[in-house]
């Protein structure tokens, strides 16, 4: 480890804290929207865990990899808002608890 | 890129330029029957294609796809369900007035998905092709937008897609820190080693992040206690979907669990099957139990669908087992053959029999057919017959080999619980067949060709592999003998 650099698991704590909060929101909160962000907290929650083991091990592997899921981030991004602004257009509403049409 | 990366990758590649110029094409197409036709014919040429490399065995892009006997079963298996697919959707989307000419485009485009994820020999790829398979999936499943019953199944989908994506991406990102590589050849390297020396293996942050992959893979093959989105998702969905969806993603899925975990992750086993064992019982109970209460055709066979990836989780909690793991697999193999055949053809009469605007979905709209339309009658008999699991069909003879797989492991509760739970599944299934046969109704079905054909057919087969089903399940034990 460098002089003047964090540990490691200092990140590691963060992208774990970060994940729980990306899962505690999709799980909790009712706002397409904000489910959606917090996916994307969960995706970056990885991310971070990436690039630091990459450092750890000094291997440009993990660095890599993130950009690969900061390109199918985007992608749902372009999907995710597609079908949230046709369910508004029909709705007038993206809270999940009113989507309760489909019922056994 | 070598000569051998191009021939690990050629089916794949071709599928891809055909897709991107059926898109560029379909512009200028004015019979949307037409891309389809073309759809078919690139699907066709991709399963010749694969089929030309059966017996190679390669190891291309560094590492990243392999080309094996499983791969070109799993693959085949593939191909054959987008061909499926297309034949239910043909005349459903033009009668539904969704007919676009990108549901073809993006049905490619997940197949493509679907299989690179039969391919993928890194975690990367795993990944990659999940997220490949799933978006176009997404958008299939809104299709029928502005139905919003279509768009609220898109939207669910996504969401616990999207959901599920991020604990398979968590779940690398802790193997890739535990091992060091992501590359599925040395992460098994690096576990090996760690007995004897000081290595950089670390066995908990291992097992932590093997657990967030099954729970993502659990969120897409639907198991038990993951499987909330499913009922809604199926309903939802145009029926054509609903049919490739439940066949495709759960032939991808399972193929990840394979390469995934009976590969790389036998130290873990320990650990894992347990836990694998009791998914796959929950999902059993949960999927048959509930299916029971369900009035709506497309929800009941939604939850049979549940109960189905639990009998085929049922391979996998052997996995730890060297001796076993080949006879699980490959009839973990030959049951999704059986039901991805079983499948589109329950699909197929659900199709020939839904009218617009959702109606004709009730199980009480089958009152009548078997006076009325004897061959389709009969045929979803034969498909209620196997997805219970009885004589003379494909059903039984899967669940017969994985019930005795499982018995070889030495799980014989298991193997009681999925008795158990088919026949508690009789009940609900020849609830379709009593109401067929018994209740006076004036049932009515769309004519159309392909979907007749594909109907009948698959009841034809479904009848007759199973009185000589030796040679599929010998070539699904060699497809897993020859795994890299």
């Amino acid at each position: 480890m460098m002089a003047g650099t964090l540990p490691i698991s200092y990140y590691l704590g963060l992208s774990a804290l970060l994940f729980t909060l990306g899962v505690l929101g999709v799980l909790i909160r009712r706002n397409a929207l904000v489910i959606f962000m917090s996916v994307e907290l969960m995706l970056n929650a990885g991310n971070l865990a990436f690039v630091a083991f990459a450092r750890m091990y000094d291997m440009l592997n993990g660095q890599i990899f993130v950009f690969f899921v900061m390109a199918v981030a985007a992608a749902e991004v372009a999907v995710g808002l597609a079908l949230i602004v046709a369910i508004f257009k029909t709705k007038r509403s993206i809270d999940v608890d009113q989507m309760n049409s489909l019922k056994g | 890129m070598t000569q051998l990366d191009f021939i690990t990758v050629l089916p794949i590649a071709f599928l891809t330029f055909w897709v991107c110029a059926l898109l560029l094409a379909d512009l200028f197409i004015k019979r949307k029957g037409l891309t389809a036709v073309l759809a078919a014919v690139g699907l066709a040429i991709t399963l010749g294609l694969t089929l030309m490399q059966v017996g190679r065995s390669a190891l291309g892009f560094n590492g990243m796809l392999v080309l094996d006997g499983f791969s070109i079963f799993v693959q085949t298996l593939l191909l054959l369900s987008g061909l499926l697919g297309i034949a239910l959707a043909y005349g459903y989307i033009r009668r539904m007035k969704i007919e676009r000419g990108e549901y073809y485009g993006l049905l490619l485009f997940s197949i493509i998905g679907m299989m690179l994820m039969a391919q993928a020999a890194d975690l990367i790829m795993v990944f990659l092709a999940l997220e490949t398979l799933s978006i176009p999936l997404y958008v299939l499943a809104a299709f029928a937008r502005p139905n919003p019953d279509s768009e609220e199944s898109g939207l669910k989908y996504f969401l616990l897609g999207a959901f599920a994506g991020g604990f398979v991406l968590y779940g690398i990102a802790l193997i890739y820190g535990a091992t060091g590589s992501t590359q599925l050849a040395q992460i098994i390297s690096v576990v090996n080693l760690s007995g004897g020396f000081e290595g950089i293996y670390n066995p908990t942050l291992m097992l932590i992040g093997a657990a967030l992959v099954l729970v993502g893979l659990g969120f897409k093959v639907a198991a038990v206690p993951f499987h909330m989105w499913t009922p809604d998702v199926y309903q939802g969905a145009p029926t054509a979907v609903t049919a490739f969806m439940a066949a495709g993603a759960k032939i991808a899925g399972f193929a990840a669990l394979l390469r995934v975990f009976a590969l790389a992750f036998p130290t873990l086993s320990a650990d894992l099957s347990p836990v694998l064992w009791v998914i796959s019982a929950l999902t059993m109970f949960g999927g048959n139990l509930i299916a029971i209460s369900q009035t709506n055709i497309k929800r009941m066979l939604a939850y049979s669908s549940i109960a189905h990836a639990g009998y085929i989780l049922m391979a996998f909690v052997p996995f730890g087992d060297p001796k076993v793991l080949p006879v699980s697999v490959a009839a973990g193999l030959f049951y999704l053959v059986a039901y991805t055949l079983t499948n589109f053809g329950t699909w197929g009469v659900v199709i020939a029999l839904e009218k617009a605007e959702g109606k004709g979905l009730e199980i009480s709209d089958y009152a009548g057919l078997g006076r009325k339309y004897p061959a389709l009658a009969a045929a979803m008999t034969v498909f209620m017959l196997s997805l219970t699991g009885m004589p003379p069909t494909l059903g039984l003879v899967g669940k017969f080999y994985l019930f005795r797989a499982v018995l070889e492991g030495g799980y014989v509760w298991l193997a009681v619980i999925g008795v158990i739970t088919s026949l508690i599944s009789a009940y609900y299934y020849l609830r379709v067949v009593v109401t067929m046969y018994m209740h006076e109704g004036e049932a009515q079905t769309e004519r159309e060709f392909w979907l007749g054909l594909t109907t009948l057919g698959a009841a034809v087969l479904t009848v007759l592999i199973s009185l000589t089903p030796q040679w599929l399940f010998i070539l699904a034990k060699d497809a897993v003998l020859m795994l890299f």
